[in-house]
């Protein structure tokens, strides 16, 4: 027995039209600084006007939302009252508005109480619309909450499939300002997704095929957006392939490329996709020796090789590594510019927090300890992984 | 020789699993918190039964087949038929994915236990190794 969950989306050029049809009174924009410079939040004001729908703004998201700052977003829903909150940006305004939703509505729970094993009983006061701004995190479709403890420098993994947003509106203009490093970087946050849905011990019948599709849609315009930002079909398909990939590893797993890069990124503030993007090829590596198939069987759907078992998955690493290459993205921690020296004083606190992260549990082969930390270390030197 | 689930056999020879394995002891080094964990009845086993298992900083100092779920003071309890059980066992059910479809039922914090989804596995790793016979 499982679960499929996904908010009703609305996708595709003009797809923002849709908020001129929302019925409700007050909604809640929750969002970053940037966004609302850069006229993506007049952008969203504009409909919710055309819906006689009064807005007030939460704009003090920070890249890897912490706890205050939620915090400080639950108060403001308070005063304010709405009945929409909407989520607009990347991964970490999204994020931020499902834990602020959750809390408003349950002020008993702390944010690290938002766990899966509990009835929520959500939409008694708002109902959630996600917007996504970046192509790559699927959290508009996902339930997913990824909160950062500032004082313990870790990232929480939170949520519970009740937290899915009620609407995804996923409109590729939204996308279209974004520069060539954060297309890069969030384009292979949604590769992972796509390829961790589909290959960690969670997987299913009902999101295989959306992560494949989203890979395959991922290798042929990642590319392409990345080298020419105003490419808007490049744009839109892989606005699209991000969501694919949310819904497919949002309702399976995201795996140990996740666990890794959630404590690079916590420790070093690395960005989360590049950091994905890193660990991806050097996990593929490692489960190759003993649990290829999977891997094996994705390599050969993306055409990446018809070998099978372990030469077939190392084939879909050396691709991803490709594909980092090929939009300038780096394949190994040192050239994401970390010094050594910096890494090893922390490598004991990322193989502690990775191997208790909640990715870890559905990791197709499951690294002992002391596999960790050599795969940390590969990973930093850029060396492909052999054991 | 296989040892019939649920016993007192069964959760001693479960105990000293866990108290053998290097994975379970460096994945739960720092946790403190005794589980029982309670079979309830269905068409495959007629009984309730009560099992006490001890963990503390990635051992297993104790375990025993209790007549009650408050015969010892425990910080956990994890609640599913017999037929759940047996297939957390037998690794055809993740416990994590068990307790998310609410087929297993736990009480208890779970913010603590969110931060050890790796000694829950290893410790469904250590169900499997003990050879257990489902009547």
């Amino acid at each position: 027995m499982w679960y499929f969950v996904s908010p009703e989306i609305v996708f595709g050029e003009g797809a923002l039209d849709a908020l001129d049809e929302l019925e409700g009174k007050r909604a809640l924009i929750v969002t970053d600084a940037t966004l609302v410079e850069l006229g993506l939040v007049d952008r969203v004001k504009v409909h919710l006007d055309n819906a006689g729908i009064e807005v007030h703004l939460f704009d003090e998201v920070e890249p890897d939302p912490s706890v205050p700052t939620v915090r400080r977003g639950v108060e403001a829903a308070r005063e304010f009252q709405p009945d929409w909150i909407v989520g607009l940006g990347g991964g970490s305004p999204m994020d931020a508005a499902k834990a602020i939703w959750v809390l408003y509505e349950r002020p008993d729970l702390e944010p690290a109480e938002i766990n899966p094993f509990i009835r929520l009983g959500l939409r008694q006061k708002a109902r959630l619309i996600t917007i996504p701004t970046t192509s790559g995190t699927g959290a508009e479709v996902t339930w997913g909450i990824v909160l950062t403890d500032p004082e313990e420098q870790r990232k929480m993994g939170l949520g519970n499939r009740e937290n899915v947003a009620d609407i995804a509106v996923v409109d590729p203009a939204m996308a279209a300002g974004m520069p060539p490093q954060l297309t890069a970087d969030t384009g292979l946050d949604a590769l992972t997704h796509a390829v961790e849905g589909y290959t960690c011990t969670w997987h299913t019948d009902l999101t295989d095929g959306l992560c494949v599709s989203a890979a395959r849609l991922i290798f042929q315009y990642l590319p392409r957006a990345v080298a020419d930002g105003s490419d808007m079909e490049a744009r839109e398909r892989m606005h699209n392939a991000a969501t694919c990939a949310g819904l497919g590893f949002g309702n399976s797993m995201a795996s140990m490329a996740h666990a890794m890069a959630h404590v690079l990124g916590a420790v070093f503030h690395v960005p989360h996709g590049r950091a994905v993007g890193i660990f991806l090829p050097y996990t593929i590596e490692f489960a190759a020796s003993e649990a290829p198939d999977r891997f094996a069987e994705l390599s050969g759907l993306l055409n990446c090789s018809q070998e099978e078992g372990e030469k077939g998955a190392r084939a879909l690493a050396e691709s991803i590594r490709w594909l980092c290459r090929e939009i300038g993205s780096p394949t190994g921690v040192a050239e994401a510019g970390i010094d050594r020296e910096g890494f090893e004083e922390q490598l004991e606190k990322l193989v502690e927090d990775a191997f208790n992260d909640t990715q870890m549990v559905t990791t197709a082969r499951s690294p002992a300890h002391d596999e960790l930390r050599q795969l940390f270390l590969h990973a930093y030197e850029g060396k492909p992984v052999d054991f | 020789m296989a040892v019939k689930f649920p016993s007192d056999e069964w959760i001693k020879a479960l105990s000293a699993q866990l108290n053998a394995s290097e994975a379970y002891e460096k994945s739960a080094r720092d946790w403190e918190g005794d589980f029982v964990f309670v079979v309830e009845p269905d068409d495959a086993y007629p009984e309730t039964a009560y099992l006490f298992l001890a963990l503390y900083h990635g051992k297993s100092p104790d375990a025993a087949m209790v007549a009650s779920e408050d015969e010892r003071e425990v910080e956990y309890v994890l609640r599913a038929p017999f037929s759940t059980w047996r297939q957390v066992i037998e690794g055809k059910l993740d416990p994590i994915q068990g307790m998310m479809t609410r087929k297993l039922k736990l009480k208890g914090n779970m913010m603590k236990i969110m931060r050890y989804p790796k000694a829950a596995q290893e410790i469904v790793a250590c169900c499997a190794r003990v050879p257990t016979d489902f009547g």
